[in-house]
Formats: C-alpha cells, structure tokens, sequence
C-alpha cells in the first residue's frame, strides 16, 4: 500500500517538496532523503537527543515526528547554525573547551543549545544542566559541555552588548 | 522502528476531527503532540490505520484564568505551562509537575490533553489533576460533556472517554494553601518509580483540608480520600504523617516492573508520600 503525500519543508533557509509516505520519521526524510546527515541517530527512541533539531522555533527530537507533521513548517538543523568556515560561537566554544570527545552527541546538543540561549541568555550551571538534560553524552561527564554553553553565552553576550 | 502504514489527516476544526472517528470507529485515533503514540506506532505496539492529527484544529489551546477556576484547552503543551507567568501563581502545583516531566524536547511537545487523555499510569497530569479535582471536558457528534477526573480512568489506557470522542479542554478550580508535586524517578525522561501530588489548607496551626493523588503505582492514578482524611484537623506532626502514608499505601496497588518490585515501590511511595506532605504544609 503506497499512500505518499506531497510534503513541503523548509529546512536551513531552504525550500524543498516531495512525496513521501506519512509515516517517514523526519530524521529519515533528512538524512537519507535529503542528505542532511548532521542529526544523529542515537538510541531513535526519544531519550538521547543526538536527533535533536529545530522545529518553528522548538527542540524536537526528530526520530518522534512523523515528516507530515512537519509538513508546512521551518527546520534548522547543525548544518544551518553553523559552517567549518563559519563556526557559530558554541560550535567555537565546543570545539575550544573540549565540549566532545566522540562528536556523536554533538550536532544536537549545539542545535539544542542554540535555542537554551534563545530563551536564558546567561543560564546558569544548574539551568544549563535541566536545559540540556535531553541530551545524553557518553564521553565527556557533561563538564566540559556546560563549560563550553557557558562560554558561548559569555560571547554572544559580549557580542550583544557591544552591538548595542 | 518503522511503524506500520497509516493515512494521515490534518483536519482544520473539530468536526472535520468528528466525521473520521466516526467513520473509522476503532481504527482512527487523534493525536496531539504525539510523544505518547509515535513511539508506541513504531513499536508497533499501537496500530492506528488512520491518524488524525489535531495541530490545525484551532481554539484548542490557551489557558484561561477566571475568577474560580483555570481552563486549560487540551492542546496545551508542558512547555506553555512552564512558561505561563499568570498559572505560577494561580496554580504553581502545575508548573511545579510539568518541570517534572520527561526533558526539555519532549515538554515542547507533549500536551496536557494527550497527557491525561492517554490512560498511561505512568503519566504524571493524571494523578495531578484528580488532586486538584479537575473536569475534563470532551466532544463527539451528539456534543460535550464532562467527567470528573477522579471518575475518568477505568484501567490502564481505558477512560471513560468514548471512541468517538476527542478531549478538548481540563478546567480547575482555582487551588488554595500548600501544593507539592513530588516525584521519583531513576532518570530524566523515565516514568515515576513513585510520585505524589498533595494539595493542603491550613487555618490556626491545623490541616482543614487535604488532597492527595498517587502516580504509576496503580494501573489507573490514585486519588486517595484516606490520605487526605487522615491529615485533616492535625498539625501535619509525625503520628499524622505515619496514618497518612499507611492509608495512601491501603490504596495504591503496585506491580513489580524494571523500576522494582513491590516492596521497594510501597517504601518509595511512602517517602515520595511524606515529604510531599512537608513541602505542601511548609507552604501552607
């Protein structure tokens, strides 16, 4: 039974349309369809947050939404906050204080840290460890990572400030 | 973990929603965040041939606070609760429970509908909302009605919500004195071991009302009379505590899963039981 529906994303600035069957998980439709291979796939089921991306503006776990429920809205994925040669802050920082060992976790711990530091500009330790606690690491004991939101946050608080 | 085929619908109001349960019966089921029923579809432990999506049904969230009660429309998600300055003072035990559930990603999504809705006894709104004595307000074809919260779950994922109807809105009266949400549980994201949601009024030194409800320590939420009843016209002191978990421990009917076995789930009851008591009393 083939049931596809005409989907329409706009993923990272950039619109795209296809059929697809309803029941494609979104972090399918953007590793293998779109080859969008940022978003991990950890555990794939809802617990470790590697998938993690952004979704009009919320973290979502992309192994828990079906592509037609995103259809019609605005995802971000690691590959729209930031290049190799256009390093966002807390990729700099993660990369700078040691905020990865493997990497596996990373893209979705940066995308979901992206949007910590929308909502709490300066978060402190305790809100940075709630705030990411949908994320698991397997290597770091998670100092390094806190170490490494807090330092972003104090240069994109700098860069604020100064912008002002 | 790829669930089964289904066709998908994204009705745009409440009787677009009515007319495909109604024609599919057993087979449609709604969904509203969907943090509950994709991982149970790709399971393959839930088989749902036609999902309806509830997303761009419209006037199902929002909450509402009046001058008796707090409406909250089912599509209200933990993360608008958290966020809602108005209901951290009108009624903090809320905000208090959703910060308690699953993680950050999860609360964007899960929705207080979905949570009471579902029938899981895992589920923390449930428990919390028999508590407060809350009103659950649902809609089919022949219309609303409303069931009492503390009437509305017959078994795990069994409520009293038909088929063919769709949960729209929880209305609350407004909750005086103490409140505590105390939950137990091994992990961010994992279900309680054990958690209790206990609201208390004090006048002169004295407890002159009490509620108290039970979470995932039964196949249904516990609303436990007893509880309450054995904490009224004391001074919440130790003898008081001690009747309160014996008789929240006469009510509650655990089952030995990966969380523990029976024994261990009674004594993290009873600890969950008692220092929700002193948290509420505190703030009393």
């Amino acid at each position: 039974m083939s049931n596809k529906m005409h989907i329409k994303l706009n993923v990272n600035g950039k619109d795209e349309e296809f059929l697809a069957e309803p029941r494609e998980l979104l972090i399918y439709t953007l590793r293998e369809r779109l080859n969008i291979t940022g978003p991990h796939i950890g555990c794939e089921t809802s617990h470790c947050g590697a998938c993690t991306v952004t979704i009009d503006g919320k973290s979502v776990k992309a192994c828990t939404v079906f592509v037609a429920q995103a259809s019609g809205k605005e995802v971000t994925t690691i590959e729209g906050i930031g290049g190799p040669d256009d390093l966002h802050p807390l990729q700099n920082a993660f990369k700078e204080h040691h905020g990865l060992q493997c990497g596996y976790c990373t893209p979705g711990m940066i995308t979901r840290a992206t949007k910590l530091l929308e909502e709490i500009p300066n978060p402190t330790e305790e809100e940075i460890r709630f705030g990411m606690a949908g994320n698991i690491c397997r290597c770091t004991g998670y100092q390094n990572i806190v170490k490494s939101i807090q330092a972003a946050a104090a240069e994109m608080s700098a860069a604020k400030e100064a912008a002002e | 973990m790829i669930p089964a085929t289904f066709e998908y619908y994204r009705p745009k109001d409440m009787a677009g929603v009515l007319s495909i349960l109604s024609k599919h019966g057993d087979d449609a089921r709604v969904m509203a965040g969907g943090h509950s029923l994709i991982p149970m579809m790709k399971l393959r432990m839930a088989d749902v041939p036609h999902l309806i999506d509830l997303q761009d049904v419209g006037g199902m969230s929002g909450i509402e606070i009046g001058a008796d009660s707090i409406r909250i429309g089912a599509m209200t998600t933990q993360s608008d609760i958290i966020d809602h300055v108005g209901l951290a003072d009108a009624a903090p035990i809320l905000r208090e429970a959703a910060l308690q559930i699953a993680d950050p990603q999860v609360r964007y999504m899960g929705t207080v509908g979905g949570n009471v809705a579902n029938g899981d006894p895992g589920n923390d709104m449930p428990g919390l909302m028999q508590c407060l004595d809350a009103t659950f307000t649902v809609v089919g074809l022949e219309g609303e009605r409303d069931i009492a919260a503390r009437d509305f779950y017959e078994a795990a994922y069994m409520t009293a919500r038909e088929d063919e109807e769709v949960l729209t809105a929880v209305t609350i009266p407004l909750p005086t004195g103490g409140y505590a949400y105390e939950k137990q549980k091994r992990k961010i994201g994992d279900y309680a071991t054990a958690a209790a949601a206990v609201q208390i009024v004090k006048e002169g030194g004295s407890c002159v009302s009490a509620s108290v409800a039970m979470t995932n320590l039964s196949d249904i939420p516990v609303y436990s009379e007893a509880t309450g009843a054995a904490l009224v016209g004391t001074s919440v002191d130790d003898a008081a505590l001690k009747a309160a978990m014996a008789a929240m421990l006469g009510d509650i009917d655990p089952t030995e899963d990966n969380r523990g076995p029976v024994a261990f789930k009674n004594h993290v009851a009873g600890v969950i039981l008692r220092r929700a008591i002193e948290r509420a009393w505190s703030r009393a």
